[in-house]
């Protein structure tokens, strides 16, 4: 007779998405892609709130994730707002050309 | 559908399945050069990722992942690849430097501390019964929390779509000097 899925997994899975998805936005210089990445990093931390309100039995963990995908939504619609102007004033969204704050 | 309550052998087959889809596609996401596959492979992920969701009886979760993350956020962000993307290609290729190196290395470290945490926790922490965890994830459940315990937090969840919304039009407006 075979076990559960042991909740380790679940959390080992979500730290590796996690980790990929940080070593993304570290490595990569595209905008749009150093910002898909970032949504891969909020859908492992999504992946351990879900498998942790399994755990404890309890329907926060849930409601946690909807709400982190409430603020990804609202997130994506300005980011790539944001990608679209600055695409426009200079021409490219590669990250180390992007210094508009620098002073 | 609930697949948690379903044989424990296929509950496992399909969870190693859509794990490890999801790690190799997050990893061709972040290793392909266009912008555009890189975005087709974070659907796959996104895909998975909402099959394991079922293994943990959240129905509601799952599909509001396919919903939000591979309908809506993903055609967003499509869209403005195609947008946007006439010069990318023209890009230099992406050289491995130093940075990058080190960067990788200190996120690798980022994943072993995770690790280290989750071994040092007292694992032994009492997982709910399958039928307790499948009532908890019904639609039924979700809905009670929403619109009762967390109603403010969830009114003004929509009052932040809102200012996304205004926020994402105003932005991208063509200014008439």
């Amino acid at each position: 007779m075979l076990h559960e899925i042991p909740n380790s997994l679940y959390f080992c899975l979500s730290a590796a998405l996690f980790t990929i998805g940080a070593i993304g936005v570290i490595t990569r210089r595209n905008a749009i892609i150093v910002f898909m990445c970032i949504e891969l990093m909020l859908n492992g931390t999504n992946l351990a709130f879900i498998a942790a309100g399994n755990m404890l039995g309890s329907v926060d963990g849930m409601v946690f994730v909807f709400f982190i995908m409430t603020v990804a939504a609202a997130e994506a619609a300005i980011g790539l707002a944001i990608f679209v102007l600055i695409f426009r004033q200079k021409g490219t969204i590669n990250v180390d050309e992007i210094n508009l704050l620098k002073g | 559908m609930d697949l948690g309550l379903i044989d424990p052998l296929f509950r496992w087959v399909v969870f190693g399945a859509s794990g490890i889809v999801a790690v190799v596609a997050s990893l061709m996401m972040v290793t392909r050069r266009d912008p555009i596959h890189s975005a087709l492979w974070l659907i796959v992920t996104f895909f998975s990722l909402a099959v394991i969701y079922l293994t943990l009886h959240a129905q509601f979760i799952a599909v509001a992942q396919v919903m939000v993350y591979a309908g809506a956020i993903m055609m967003l962000i499509i869209f403005v690849i195609m947008l946007i993307q006439l010069e990318i290609v023209s890009t230099r290729k992406g050289r491995i430097t130093g940075g990058k190196i080190i960067g990788g290395f200190i996120t690798v470290i980022l994943f072993l501390e995770i690790g280290a945490v989750l071994f040092s926790f007292p694992g032994g922490a009492p997982k709910a019964s399958a039928e307790r965890a499948a009532q908890i994830g019904s639609v039924a459940s979700m809905g009670t929390a929403l619109y009762g315990k967390y109603l403010f937090p969830f009114e003004i969840a929509s009052v932040l779509l809102l200012v996304g919304l205004v926020g994402a039009v105003v932005l991208a407006r063509r200014r008439q000097e």
